[in-house]
């Protein structure tokens, strides 16, 4: 089996304050490989459960319109959760970014 | 000496205000979840210090928050709200089906038996309850599978299921509200829903006296009278005394019958307090004048209370949610504005200070009475 690799995602304000996550830096956390934003998703749920929910609609298990996934500069919010990730992310030389679409006041 | 503590939920976070049974000194903590829409926060009658907290976000959805001290922590319990099956669809604004899509929640309603009971009222319009303090929650979907909820349409605020009431004589009773469906009344614990709308009268309906599509806003209940109710429709005020099988019109002399809240005295069970909007599109008070009505005779005659609120140049407006009453022998009055103000009077409405001036937009307000 292969091994999980260790990637490292940064959080908007918001999803840091909800898990009592006190740093701004990227968050290392090992996903199944090939990472992907799903096998992300999962890696960040399991480690702060209280994110749960909040980046997939638990209905659809698709991502909630307003949130957006940036890899190595490029939007990749509308790629299929399955995607495997660019392989800067993959190895951890970048950070996986996922922020909140800038909407309403 | 007894306490009160009240429970603010705003646009942008919680608050909770703490004061002594004498109701002039108060400290505010808070925010609670900054930045984050709170809809509403309230206390278990079973143990005062379990508090649940509705916390949402157009981003990131629902989640949902349980205090086991009063509020001084809080930890996130379970945010999956699904509905039960094919969810089905209801009406539109324009009348053409529209899938259910949970939004949020509205109104959460402590068990009045056992703290980890606890039951939620959903956008889209459905009935949620969970038996072990918010760790998993279950539809009780016989509610948005009656027969008329295919016809059910959201009114301006979304189609969002904002009442339920307990009945303490009866654990197998309790009524909900839903906009714009109207009311409802379960009989055996929720599992099966009849339309309690018989003497509503809607305007704005193709059939003014249909037996669903009524703007009810809230409902109100004495404990020690459960068959009797008092509801605030987008215009009208109304009353039961049979469990919602006929309501008839009490709105008698009020400047003007529209608005969000009412709530009865903690004593007495004919005494009810409204606050009066101008309209249906002008959402805040006559002449920018902040007024509470109270009818000291069940409705028909009202009465303005308006001493320490202000008299001019006042346009807010006060939501469904944001009026509750506490327990103590001089009965309090407490309500939130849209402006971020929090009001109460310690003498059943003779007299108003703000507890609080400069919050975020209040969308609820509950008052616990602690021994």
């Amino acid at each position: 089996m292969t091994q999980p690799t260790t990637i490292r995602i940064e959080l908007p304000a918001s999803l840091r304050l909800l898990a009592g996550i006190p740093t701004r830096d990227a968050l290392p956390l090992p996903v199944p490989q090939p990472a992907t934003v799903n096998g992300a998703i999962n890696a960040l749920e399991a480690a702060y459960p209280a994110l749960g929910n909040t980046l997939r609609n638990p209905a659809t298990g698709q991502r909630r319109p307003l949130v957006r996934f940036f890899a190595c500069g490029q939007d990749i919010s509308h790629q299929p959760l399955d995607t495997p990730l660019p392989e800067a992310i993959a190895c951890g030389a970048e950070p996986l970014l996922i922020l909140g679409a800038i909407a309403g006041g | 000496m007894s306490k009160v503590r009240v429970l603010v939920g705003t646009r942008k976070g919680a608050f909770v205000l703490s004061s002594d049974g004498a109701r002039r000194n108060w400290s505010i903590a808070g925010p609670h979840f900054p930045g984050w829409e709170i809809y509403h926060v309230k206390g278990s009658p079973v143990e005062p210090n379990r508090i649940y907290a509705s916390q949402c976000s157009s981003w990131f959805g629902q989640t949902m928050q349980r205090s086991d001290d009063g509020g001084l922590t809080w930890a996130a319990v379970d945010n999956k709200f699904l509905y039960d099956g094919v969810a089905g669809t209801h009406a539109w604004y324009d009348g053409t089906p529209h899938p259910w899509e949970f939004k949020r929640i509205w109104h959460l309603e402590p068990s009045l038996r056992d703290a980890d009971s606890v039951f939620a009222g959903a956008e889209d319009a459905a009935l949620f309850h969970s038996a072990d303090g918010g760790s998993t929650w279950r539809e009780l979907s016989g509610l948005r599978k009656h027969g008329t909820g295919p016809a059910w349409q959201p009114g301006a605020g979304g189609l969002c299921l904002h009442t339920i009431l307990l009945d303490p004589s009866n654990p197998q009773r309790m009524y909900i509200a839903i906009s714009a469906a109207g009311a409802f009344r379960t009989d055996d614990g929720g599992q099966s829903w009849k339309p309690i709308n018989r003497g509503l009268h809607s305007e704005f309906m193709p059939n003014p006296t249909a037996e669903v599509g009524h703007c009810v806003h809230h409902i109100a209940m004495h404990p020690s009278r459960p068959e009797t109710l008092f509801m605030q429709k987008h215009w009208d005020i109304m009353r039961t005394d049979n469990a919602g099988d006929e309501w008839t019109e009490v709105s008698g002399n009020l400047p003007t019958d529209f608005g969000f809240v009412i709530d009865v005295h903690a004593h007495e069970l004919e005494t009810l307090y409204v606050v009066p909007i101008k309209s249906d599109s002008e959402h805040f008070p006559l002449d920018g004048q902040l007024r509470v009505y109270r009818s000291r005779s069940g409705g028909h005659e009202w009465e303005p209370l308006t001493r320490g609120l202000p008299q001019s140049n006042c346009y807010v407006n006060v939501l469904r949610d944001a009026m509750a009453v506490d327990h103590l022998d001089d009965c309090g009055i407490y309500f939130g504005t849209t402006g971020g103000q929090v009001y109460v009077s310690p003498d059943g409405g003779e007299h108003w200070q703000a507890i609080a001036e400069n919050l975020p937009s209040v969308l609820s307000v509950e008052v616990q009475t602690l021994a």
